[in-house]
């Protein structure tokens, strides 16, 4: 690995997204992944952010459905007569 | 494209069947709420909002061909309906700002947990580091209250990545979906995501370490 190239732990942390997401030139790819086979610290990093998506995809929507729901069964059977 | 699901549904309305469409507000009704509020001043208006956009659902479901996921569609009626009610109240904030992010840099991870410049390894981690979260215990990982702190630093976020995380990771949409919806830049959605998501695991980061050392 050349050291000219190095990406820096501070550097790699920004790109995390670009890689989950698929987004990353394949250069910048391979210089992500090298980095991370010698890096334990940004391993974990980007292990810490797979669980960060995995709990975040555990929420569930707890919000109430805002009140109108009868109205919109009105608005909806207005329609149907329309048709 | 829609999935099979999208099209049994849209038959469904099709044939005036009130439960499906009960359904699909139930599900997407209170997602759709909280976008309204992003382009319009008001709770009431943003219910007015979503009211209509269902109306408008119901008027252009005859013409859905399927070319987007159904959700997609739906969303994108609803912050149409949602900018032109937003453009008559006169706001001085344009939408087309509403979805990119705030120029000022938001590092990841704050500049101190790295060695600075002059360092022989400048920009690497400095103690403390980040640690492997498979030392947590499972079941403290996936508690409740792991949970809450998830939720509360979502809350805590700016509307625009508050948004995007929620659609994104939250209820599970892809890329495409958001971008079609939203009507948002590839990129912009990306660094909306990626400074929500940089946030939610600093929250958890925290939150872990505290609950290491106090036992």
């Amino acid at each position: 690995m050349s050291t000219a190239e190095a990406l820096a732990c501070k550097e790699l942390v920004e790109l995390v997204t670009d890689y989950l997401e698929g987004a990353l030139a394949e250069r910048d790819r391979v210089r992500l992944e090298d980095h991370l086979a010698l890096c334990e610290d940004c391993t974990s990093y980007l292990e810490q952010m797979r669980l960060t998506i995995e709990l975040t995809g555990m929420l569930t929507q707890n919000e109430i459905p805002a009140e109108g729901k009868e109205e919109l069964l009105e608005v909806f059977r207005a329609w149907k007569e329309q048709r | 494209m829609a999935s099979s699901e999208d099209l049994v549904l849209v038959e469904a309305l099709r044939a005036g069947d009130e439960r499906a469409f009960m359904m699909l507000v139930e599900r997407y009704g209170p997602a759709m709420l909280r976008l309204a509020m992003m382009y319009v001043s008001t709770r009431a208006v943003a219910e007015d909002v979503v009211q209509e956009a269902w109306l408008g659902v119901l008027k252009g479901v005859d013409g859905f061909q399927g070319r987007s996921s159904l959700r997609t569609w739906i969303f994108r009626i609803l912050v149409n309906t949602a900018k032109t009610r937003g453009q008559r109240e006169s706001r001085t904030v344009p939408f087309s700002s509403l979805w990119s992010p705030d120029t000022e840099a938001e590092p990841a991870v704050e500049a101190d947990r790295f060695r600075p410049a002059g360092d022989p390894s400048p920009n690497h981690w400095i103690e403390g580091a980040p640690t492997n979260w498979e030392g947590v215990p499972e079941e403290r990982l996936l508690a409740g209250e792991t949970l809450d702190r998830v939720r509360e630093a979502i809350e805590g976020l700016p509307p625009n990545q508050r948004e995007v995380i929620r659609l994104r990771d939250v209820l599970g949409w892809t890329s495409a979906e958001v971008r079609d919806a939203l009507d948002i830049t590839e990129t912009n959605q990306r660094v909306l995501l990626h400074r929500a998501r940089s946030k939610v695991r600093r929250a958890l980061e925290q939150y872990l370490h505290d609950e290491k050392v106090a036992t």
